[in-house]
């Protein structure tokens, strides 16, 4: 048979044909939503209320802010890795696959600077 | 029934919790990031936003259901809020289920946990843990 190695006429195989390392992303940022929505859970079980100058109060602070960016920063990476598994699953049509990547890039991105944006400016102090 | 893993195979198969557990983390991670992520963000903007902004978004998250109104065109509004309630439980449902599936996944992914019995024990005790943290959850915020 042909040229090359035998993992050389693997590689690249499947339907992503770079599933191993979107695979690693999955798990390292899964590992980070682990940590990080324990602590966003239990901050909102042991804050004394959720009520807004509580909230604010609590994510001004610079170690609740940094956390929160990084909490956006994971759960975003994480979950637009995943929704890009659900669209090579479901959709063939690979034009229909482009655009809706395309729609999931400009969803993530944007969705995780705005949150990113309103944590900074509170954080900032430049509440309105 | 023979005591053994039964092939996987595209029309001869049978029910059972593993799979039921599969399905549930991938619908639970679809909810989260398609409804969850939404909420935060609007929960974090409104946050920037002001006062007025964040009892906005508690009015419709978080209604009080005694005070909605349920005549005329009210009855559309109450309807969403009610709805929306039932969706911020269940974005905290969906977390804690995929929290659990998501830990199994890490066990099966070094390779452990493939004997059928501890493999069924898991897929049943995951989504039913999940299901009393979320309680527990809940119990903790409106009891404190
Ligand atoms: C609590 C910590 C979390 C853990 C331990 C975790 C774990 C995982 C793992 C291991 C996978 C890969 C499954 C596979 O390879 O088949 C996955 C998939 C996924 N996760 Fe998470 N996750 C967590 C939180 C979240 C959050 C907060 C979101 C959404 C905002 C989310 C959304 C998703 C989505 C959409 C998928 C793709 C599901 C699929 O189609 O297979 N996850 N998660």
């Amino acid at each position: 048979m042909g040229n090359g190695t035998s993992i050389g006429k693997v590689r690249g195989l499947g339907s992503s044909h770079h599933g191993a390392h979107h695979w690693l992303l999955q798990r390292f940022t899964a590992v980070g939503n682990v940590v990080l929505m324990g602590w966003l859970v239990a901050s909102f079980v042991l804050l004394p209320d959720l009520s807004y100058a509580t909230v604010v109060d609590w994510i001004a602070s610079p170690v609740s802010a940094t956390a929160m960016v990084l909490l956006v920063i994971s759960t975003f990476w994480h979950a637009r890795m995943g929704l890009q598994v659900l669209i090579e699953d479901y959709v063939q049509d690979s034009g229909t696959k482009f655009g809706l990547f395309a729609l999931l890039n400009i969803a993530a991105f944007g969705g995780g600077a705005l949150a990113i944006f309103s944590v900074a400016s509170l954080a900032l102090g430049g509440a309105a | 029934m023979a005591n053994r893993p039964l092939s996987p195979h595209l029309q001869i198969w049978k029910w059972g919790p593993h799979m039921a557990v599969s399905i549930l983390h991938r619908a639970t991670g679809d909810g989260m990031a398609l409804i969850g992520l939404g909420v935060l963000v609007w929960w974090l903007v409104s946050m920037a936003s002001g006062q007025a902004a964040y009892d906005n978004f508690t009015g419709w998250m978080w209604a009080d259901l005694g005070a909605l109104e349920w005549s005329g065109a009210a009855i559309a509004t109450s309807l969403i809020k009610v709805l929306l309630k039932i969706v911020t439980i269940g974005l905290s449902w969906a977390f804690f289920t995929h929290l659990m599936s998501g830990l199994r996944h890490f066990v099966l992914d070094i390779g452990a946990g493939y004997e059928l019995n501890t493999n069924k024990m898991w897929s049943i005790l995951s989504p039913v843990i999940a299901i009393l943290l979320t309680a527990g959850f809940w119990a903790l915020i409106l009891l404190r």
